[in-house]
Parts: structure tokens; sequence; C-alpha cells
């Protein structure tokens, strides 16, 4: 029977054989990634190099006919001074805690009473995934609605709970409540996800160590500390990174809930961002922003996957 | 000539062919942006007169108001060609002059006989002139717009709302005509049992992404004796922006909302405004004149029920309101540049604009409102008419885009966030202003 290795050799054209025989192994290996180095230079390299540039710049992309100035580290300096922008880091900082607080502590309470046999337990993961497969679009249109005064169902809830009247308060409005609406509107989506991902490290724990603990007499709880949760720990901590760098990132749906308002209680950085790039069209101001969230971001999630690794070593 | 080559001179004709018809087809096509809302549906029945008298095809790009500033400055910033004409907000005309986004019209204009005279002055400095108040014309004013208000006649000539609104306050029910009577009117109705139903008093703007709080709260400013700059000295703000009256102004916009809208209106604008109004849950409500003919039509608000009211006057006897509507342009980066202009020159004659009235859409051509048969044509027309001779609009700078945002900001945190004082946030907003100006260089 014929090598396989045989036919692709023979398959290829003479000429091109030739001229690859004479190439080393190095050689051909950069022949086969070099396109794919190259698009990913195209499209993530250069714009993140051509980004640097503009963010010393006065560049207006809505202004081509402006004289672009080289304004040195004007753009920085005014971010990093402006008082608006470190409220707005805070603001993003208490939806990323407390997000990813109570995704991580509802999520694995939900994995660990999932990750038992019981009967409708197929049917109850569904059930309780259903919400992360939604679109955000869809969620911040259907908490809007909820969040309602006056026909949503959360302020009936309360109403009946506590007996404070329905349309005295506004989740989404003034008063406080719109920092803990999007938290909730996001815990409700993405607790299904946590998880998952706090399944799959339950799952992954061997039976036999249960069952020498339970031959050592160890109490369930102290099994839950000495076992399940140092074992699940890298699970729980990929979960905090995947939530955490996609709630950086959060717009679509709080833009959908409260458009960053009242005033700007619930502005996120990505929000602003997104402002000061595309509407206030200050590309060269919104180039630095960018920058600085890149560098922070970038600079937590080394820290926190070099965290990571220790705690897999272990 | 053997099969192959005959098989491939075939190819290569039809292929020719198809190009070809495929750019006939393209070139008498044009494409209109605009935004989706009920005037633009007006204009698709009204093009169909057009292409049936120039054999061009219209196509039109409508994006619902939220997004439409966004997508289409998108659009004309990045020089694309979707757009042969567009009718963009009356704020975007200094952008779209500077950076050469539209096509200069007076050549046009001198050429087709088409004169500015000939439309209400308030829209040619609103929706064409950049630089304002210079004969220099980048559109054709296409939809007077303005922003005033509706209230529900049938529930102001109730003899038992009436009785109890004069025990009140010792005065008659009646239209509100200073902003003083329009707060007593929204706390008579705030909360009141109306056929077994709450309802609330007033709808106002309160919209924070895009622009509406900025028009609602702009809307009462310049009744209070709100200037952009002062009079003898571009871009000098100080004690203008954050005049006595401007800090009042702003005071009273937060005490309206605070006395007199529906729970849960922190960020409403027009859609939301229509809503409120149509389904009976506020008795008065702010909104641009487009939405006026839709509510003469709705079973529920239709028929007589509704009364329309110019923006009421301030405590000095000032009355301004906040100025809408937009003009049509050429996109500079059309193709089809000649049909474009071709389709201005029809929009312009007086016969297109009266139809375009009897339609729904509000013509800004003097012979249509000058018509004496224009203020009875429909309930709102006077209405309309009266508001139009007292429009002031929002910075139409080229960095309009920045001093909106920043009075967004500003507005909101104070008028429903409930941050600072009026006063702050009116220095505020020259500090921001001021930067902006600062970076355009013209400080």
């Amino acid at each position: 029977m014929p090598n396989p290795i045989d036919i692709a050799a023979r398959a290829t054209p003479r000429p091109m054989a030739r001229r690859i025989r004479g190439l080393s192994d190095r050689a051909i290996a950069w022949l086969f990634v070099g396109p794919t180095i190259l698009l990913l230079l195209a499209i993530n390299i250069f714009p993140l190099i051509w980004t640097v540039r503009l963010s010393f710049t006065n560049y207006a992309a809505n202004r081509p006919n402006r004289d672009v100035e080289w304004v040195g580290l004007r753009n920085y300096s005014r971010i990093l001074t402006d008082a608006d922008t470190w409220a707005n880091m805070q603001t993003t900082a208490h939806f990323l805690i407390w997000t990813i607080t109570f995704q991580v502590l509802i999520g694995f309470a939900l994995a660990w009473a999932i990750n038992r046999k019981f009967r409708g337990n197929d049917l109850m993961t569904t059930l309780i995934v259903l919400p992360m497969m939604l679109s955000p679009a869809v969620v911040g249109n259907f908490w809007t609605f909820l969040y309602q005064p006056q026909i949503g169902l959360v302020n009936y809830a309360v109403e009946w709970v506590s007996g404070i009247p329905a349309s005295s308060f506004s989740m989404l409005g003034p008063g406080g409540w719109a920092r803990w609406a999007i938290v909730i509107v996001d815990t409700w989506m993405w607790t299904p996800f946590v998880m998952l991902i706090c399944l799959a490290g339950l799952r992954s724990i061997p039976d036999y160590i249960y069952e020498a603990a339970e031959v050592d007499r160890a109490s369930k709880w102290r099994q839950f500390w000495t076992i399940t949760l140092p074992m699940a720990l890298p699970f729980l901590m990929l979960a905090v990174l995947f939530r955490g760098i996609e709630n950086f990132k959060m717009f679509d749906m709080v833009t959908l809930l409260t458009g960053g308002g009242p005033g700007d209680e619930t502005l996120l950085t990505s929000i602003d961002l997104k402002r000061e790039a595309f509407e206030k069209w200050r590309t060269g101001y919104a180039s630095a922003y960018a920058i600085i969230l890149f560098v922070t971001v970038f600079g937590l999630a080394s820290i926190y996957v070099k965290a990571l690794n220790k705690v897999k070593e272990r | 000539m053997n099969i192959a080559s005959l098989a491939g001179s075939s190819a290569i004709a039809a292929v020719l062919l198809i190009t070809a018809s495929h750019a006939r087809a393209q070139s008498t096509e044009l494409t209109l942006c605009w935004a989706a809302w009920d005037p633009a549906n007006a204009l698709v029945e009204l093009s169909k007169d057009f292409e049936a008298q120039s054999g061009i095809k219209m196509k039109f790009e409508f994006v619902p108001w939220p997004n439409f500033a966004d997508r289409m400055l998108n659009e004309l910033n990045s020089g694309g060609k979707l757009c042969d004409l567009m009718i963009g907000d009356s704020q975007w005309i200094g952008g779209s002059a500077e950076n050469g986004h539209y096509v200069k019209l007076n050549d046009f204009f001198d050429a087709n006989g088409i004169s500015m005279d000939a439309f209400v002055p308030a829209t040619v400095t609103g929706y064409s002139e950049w630089p304002k108040n210079s004969p220099n014309y980048w559109s054709l004013p296409a939809f007077g717009d303005v922003v005033g208000w509706t209230y529900r006649k049938d529930w102001f000539e109730r003899p038992d709302i009436q009785a109890e609104f004069k025990e009140k306050y010792g005065r008659d029910l009646t239209p509100p005509a200073t902003m003083a009577e329009l707060k007593e009117v929204g706390e008579f109705f705030q909360g009141r049992e109306i056929d077994g139903k709450t309802v609330y008093g007033l709808s106002i703007y309160t919209e924070r992404g895009s622009e509406g709080i900025t028009m609602g709260v702009m809307d009462v400013l310049y009744s209070f004796g709100f200037l952009y700059e002062n009079p003898e000295k571009p871009y000098d703000m100080e004690g203008f922006v954050n005049s006595p009256g401007a800090v009042a102004g702003l005071e009273f916009y937060k005490s309206l909302y605070d006395c007199c809208v529906a729970p849960g209106t922190s960020n409403t604008y027009m859609g939301e405004g229509i809503d409120a109004y149509k389904s009976g849950q506020v008795a008065m409500q702010m909104n641009f004149a487009f939405t006026w003919p839709g509510f003469e039509v709705d079973p529920n608000v239709g028929g007589g029920r509704t009364g329309y009211l110019v923006n009421p006057a301030g405590p000095d006897g000032q009355q301004f309101a906040q100025l809408g509507g937009q003009g049509i342009s050429v996109v500079a980066y059309s193709e089809k540049q000649d049909a474009a202009l071709e389709y201005i020159k029809w929009f312009a004659k007086p016969e297109t604009q009266a139809k375009w009235w009897s339609m729904g859409g509000f013509s800004c051509l003097r012979a249509v409102v000058e018509d004496p048969g224009f203020a009875t044509s429909q309930p709102y027309a006077q209405t309309f008419l009266d508001s139009m001779a007292v429009v002031k609009d929002f910075w139409a700078e080229p960095s309009y885009a920045i001093l909106l945002q920043d009075s967004q900001a500003r507005f909101h945190d104070y008028v429903v966030a409930g941050n600072g004082t009026a006063k702050e946030a009116r220095d505020g907003l020259i500090a921001d202003w001021t930067e902006a100006f600062e970076d355009d260089g013209k400080l």
C-alpha cells in the first residue's frame, strides 16, 4: 500500500517540489506562517502602532481638512488629570468587582448544586444557562421593561415584599440604584457561564480523592476547603479572567439600559471611549484614552495570569 | 475559432453586457438618506412623482433617530458613497460645509432660479447657511421643525377639572402662556385620577445618549434669556452661558422634572414622548412639530382631543423655541450629483412643496406657509407658523458634536441625577466649551 506522504509528494508539481527541496525546514515553516503573521501585523499590530502615533496628535477623523498638530503628551495629561475620567474608572471598577463577586459566588453555588445527581438535573441545567444564550441587546431592552416603575415586575416585586410603592422609585433613574441595576442584569445573564466553568472544574476532581477523605473521616466542610475549592480554584480564576476582560469592555447592554446615565452614574470607560471617538470625534484624545485602557488591562491581566499559573503549578 | 475560444468570447460578452446594464441602472438610481420617521414615509410617496417625471429611480436609507447622527456622520466622515442626497440635521451644516461633505449650492440655485428669499428666513439660516448669516448655501430647506407642546384639550375642557383648577389656582384652566403657568398645569395633573387611571403632568426630554435633554433644556432656556455667546464678541461665553437667566432656566427645567413627569422617565426623547401622550399618560407633552400630524389621526388623542401650543414665554416675557428640522444637500462624494441636483430642483417647486405639506411634510416655502388657507389647513398649522417665528438653534459649529455631548453630560447630571447646582453645571459647560473652541483655534 503506498505511503500517504509519498502520494502527497508525488502530487506536488515538479517545479514547485524542486523549489521547495532547496529550502530549509525553517524557511518552509516561515513560508507557512508568514501569511498569518502578515495578516496579524496588518489588522492588529499596525493599528496599535497607528493608534499610539495618533494619541500624540490633535487628529479628528471628522475634520480631514484641519491640520494635524503634534501635541506631545497633552492628551495623556488631560485624561489623567480629568476628574470625570477617574469617576468613570471608579464606575467601571464598581461594575467589575460586584459582577464578578456575585457571578463567582452564585455560579459556584449553582455548579455545586447541579453537580449532584437528581431528577431533572439536565432540564435544570438547560434552564439556568438560557440567559447567556440571549443577545445583550435583547437582555438590555427586556430588563428596561422589567425595571419600568409603572409596569415593571421588579418594582412590583419590591412593593410586594417591602410595601414601598412601585412607582416611587426608579432602578434606572436617579436615586443611586442605577449602578446596582446594571450589576444585577449582568449577573443574571452571565452567572450561568461561570457556573459551567465551575461545573467543569468540579467534575474534573476524581472521586477517589473524596473516597480517601471519607476513609480519613474528613467532614464535608473539611473536604470542601481542602479538596473541592483548591482543585476547582484554577477554573474559578479562569472564569474571573474571562468575565473581567468581558466586563471591562462592556458596552451594549449598559448603553441600552441607561445610556451611561443618570448623569454619568453608569458611564463605563468603554462607553466614554466610544463617545470620545465616534460621537465627539476627538480621535487623538480617544487614541490616548484607548492606550491608557490597554496598558491598564494588559498590566492587570499579566499579573493575574502569573497568579493563575502559580495556582495551577501547586 | 474553436469551441473553447467561442465559449470564452461569449462569456466575456455576457459579463460586459451585464456590467453595462448594471452601470446604466446605477446611474439612474439615487439614494436619499434621512432619519426613519413618519415624514420619511411621506417623502417616499412624494418622490414617486419625481420618479415618474424624471425616470430616475429613488432608493431610501432611513436610520432611527437615536442612531441617525452616528450612522450618517460616519458615512460622511468616511467619504462614503452610500448617499447621493442627505437630509442632515441642522447642526451638521458647519462641519459638513467646512469638511467638504456637502456640495455648495449657490451656483446651482442661481442657474435654476431658486431663491432663498422664497423660504422662511429662520429655516434658511438654520438649515442652509454656513457661516451663519452669510449667503453661502449648502442645502435647501426641506423640513421645518420646532419644539412645541401638545395638550389634552378634552381634559382641559372638562367642567369638573376646570372647576377644581380654578379653586386651586384662582384662574381658568387654559393652555399655559408662561413657563410659570406650565408648571402649575403640570403640578395640577400630576398623579390625578382621570377615567379611573392615574395620569401625570408633563412629558419632557430627558434622554442622555444623543441630544434629547439638550433640546429640551435649550427650549426652555432661550425664554429665560440664555445666549450662547456675547453678541459683540463671538465665543465669549462668560456671563452669557452662565447668566442669572440661564441658571434660573436650568433650575426651572429641573423643577419640571422633579414635579411633573411620570415615574421612570429619566431617559426619554421623541418616541417615548409620543407613547406617553398617545397612551393618555400625560396631560401635556413637549415634542417636535413633526409628531403633530400623527396625533390628529390617532384614535386615542385625535379628532379634536389635542391642542397645540407655542413654547410658553419666560419670566421676562421672552418667547423662543428650539429649532428642529433639516435641509436637503447633495453629498460631495456622490457620483450622481447631476441627478441629485435634479431632485432638489424638483423638490423646490411650489407645487411639490404644496403637496409635501398636504402629505404631512412641514414645508419651508413661504408660498406654502403664507398662503391664506395655510393657517386653517390643519389644527396645528397656526401653532407651527407661530413657533417657527421664534426659533433659535444650538451651535452649528464644526465641533458641534463635542459641544452637544458636553451639554448632554452637564444637563443630565444636574437635572436627572440631581448632582451639584445649576450654576455649577453652567460654569462647567463654559469650561468644556472653551476647551473645545481652544482646540479649534477659535479662542
